[in-house]
């Protein structure tokens, strides 16, 4: 029985088809290994072609001599045999050339993945760097001219003064301990600006008169930990230092349609203050951070109602 | 009696200077005031001796405040705020206590004042030269005083500026304000992208002009929008031209 047109016995074609097999084999695990150690570059290309001749020629030399070596036909390796080898030489160019393409592509396509990856990662970093620096919001001078008030009831009024120091750790501790991302209840944004407004009565009692108010429903909805802070901080200092008279800031938030809306009102006097100059009002970092949050450019906005600038921000309830 | 006034916006942050002061006891508080404008009417009828001044406060700042007032008094500031450091000391002040202060900082201000007095001795503390400092930042609006009047002029509202002996007159659409300040303080400290200055004794808001026309030989004047026209220099036309882009 032939399977064969060089009369070769069955046991032969076996053997070579095994050890050709094997020897294909660890060709694959040579490329493999190759290229987990060597990305060439697109002007090396050339150095794949010649790697492959190179690894092709290597193959044939070395399964050429292994039958020679196990001969079991004794068949003589005469002209009729060397007619097939350009065949053979293909198959081992191919079967080289396709490992090599595959695993060449397949570590490139994993070094892009990881670069993608660490793009995103480094992304996100930024992103959260990013929000930290926008909700960073304590105003050294806020700091202080507290402290300054406390100094001075120190000496006439120490029991203020403890009070004072307890509001003041208190708005603190509240400052440093959120994460820029974190949600909270409009119950708790509202009560740390009530602390902050506290100190700030205690410092402008005199002149300063704040209203905080919200409806049933909003109550237990969620904005982003310290975002008013900054708007009423600047409703606050506009109020104060744009006005000479009595300034009454109010905020309200109610419940529209599923949104959370927050308004902030305070005195101006159109006259020296130009709201709409932007930085003026240093609205664009809350802006930034609502984008950064929800996507959208469209949550704050603001408009002024003869000596009063308004402040709007909705906040979209995600969950 | 050493007059004394003090103005912080803060009642609780004059308190502190009254209670620091009371064992200085040959200073008398005569008048607090709140915000500049008591500042002012307070300092020109009272011409008190020294005065403890806050910088941010409603309307008119504390420089703002000083600005309007001839003669000055002593003034030393009182704020928060250690970026004014520079500006202070160049509107000589006695000298900067930044808040929260103690009593010894402030015996210490007391002294050095007590001391310049009497030997009009205006060398300044090392400590307080090297105060951390910030470039002035530009200008965007001048006060300004008439008789009892204060407002103050957004400076997009000023026209030009003109050189008068030791003041300028600052000229808004119909009215003018005189300042004792001089041009090249104007030149620095007013938006270099808003006024550019056009000749010896004028500086001109670059968006109240309507056209540059020529005038008598070689020379050129600028039109504003209230129908001035202002004279240029050579070398005033030829940077007007180079903003302008003609």
């Amino acid at each position: 029985m032939t399977f064969h047109r060089i009369g070769m016995s069955w046991e032969t074609s076996l053997s070579e088809a095994i050890i050709t097999t094997l020897a294909l084999t660890i060709a694959g695990f040579i490329i493999s290994n190759t290229f987990k150690y060597y990305r060439p570059v697109s002007q090396n290309n050339w150095l794949v072609v010649g790697y492959v001749i190179i690894l092709t020629l290597l193959t044939a030399r070395l399964l050429l001599f292994t039958f020679k070596a196990i001969n079991i036909d004794n068949v003589s390796y005469g002209e009729e045999y060397f007619r097939y080898m350009p065949l053979r030489g293909s198959f081992y160019l191919l079967m080289i050339a396709f490992m090599t393409l595959y695993y060449h592509s397949r570590n490139k396509l994993k070094d892009l993945g990881n670069i993608k990856r660490r793009e995103m990662e480094a992304d996100k970093l930024l992103r959260e760097a990013e929000l930290a620096g926008l909700r960073q919001q304590l105003q050294p001078h806020f700091l202080f001219n507290s402290l300054n008030s406390i100094s001075a009831l120190a000496g006439s009024r120490p029991e203020e003064a403890r009070k004072m120091i307890q509001q003041l750790s208190d708005f603190l501790r509240g400052t440093v301990r959120k994460e820029p991302q974190q949600m909270v209840s409009l119950d708790e944004e509202f009560k740390h600006l009530q602390l902050y407004l506290e100190i700030e009565k205690v410092r402008f009692g005199h002149r300063l008169l704040a209203r905080l108010h919200h409806d049933e429903p909003s109550e237990k909805m969620l904005i982003p930990s310290l975002l008013l802070q900054p708007i009423v901080e600047n409703a606050v200092k506009f109020g104060l230092y744009d006005t000479t008279g009595e300034v009454i800031i109010d905020i309200s938030a109610a419940e529209e349609n599923g949104t959370l809306e927050v308004t902030v009102t305070n005195p101006f006097d159109p006259a020296t203050a130009r709201p709409n100059s932007g930085t003026g009002f240093g609205l664009t970092s809350v802006r930034r951070r609502l984008y950064l949050l929800f996507a959208r450019h469209d949550l704050l906005t603001t408009n002024t109602i003869d000596h009063h600038f308004i402040t709007i921000i909705k906040i979209p309830q995600t969950t | 009696m050493i007059k004394v006034v003090i103005i912080d916006d803060e009642p609780l942050a004059r308190s502190l200077v009254a209670e620091y002061l009371a064992s200085h006891t040959e200073f008398e508080i005569v008048k607090e005031c709140n915000d500049g404008f008591e500042g002012v009417k307070a300092i020109s009828e009272i011409s008190p001796d020294l005065i403890f001044l806050d910088i941010q406060m409603p309307k008119l700042n504390g420089f703002e405040m000083l600005e309007l007032l001839e003669p000055r008094p002593s003034v030393i500031f009182t704020t928060a705020f250690d970026e004014y450091a520079m500006k202070a000391f160049d509107s000589h002040a006695v000298d900067y206590l930044l808040k929260p202060f103690s009593k010894e900082r402030f015996d210490k201000a007391i002294e050095k004042w007590l001391k310049q007095r009497t030997s009009s001795d205006t060398t300044t503390d090392p400590e307080f030269e090297n105060m951390p400092q910030k470039h002035s930042e530009e200008q965007n609006r001048i006060a300004v005083r008439f008789g009892s009047k204060i407002s103050i002029v957004p400076t997009q509202d000023v026209f030009y500026i003109e050189a008068y002996d030791d003041y300028v007159k600052i000229f808004t659409e119909k009215d003018y304000f005189l300042k004792k300040k001089t041009m090249s303080y104007y030149e620095s400290t007013l938006s270099s992208n808003d006024f550019i200055r056009v000749h010896r004794s004028f500086i001109v808001n670059l968006k109240q002009i309507t056209r540059v026309e020529p005038y008598e030989k070689n020379g050129h004047v600028v039109l504003l929008k209230n129908g001035k026209s202002i004279p240029l220099s050579r070398s005033g036309y030829s940077r007007l031209r180079e903003i302008l882009g003609i």
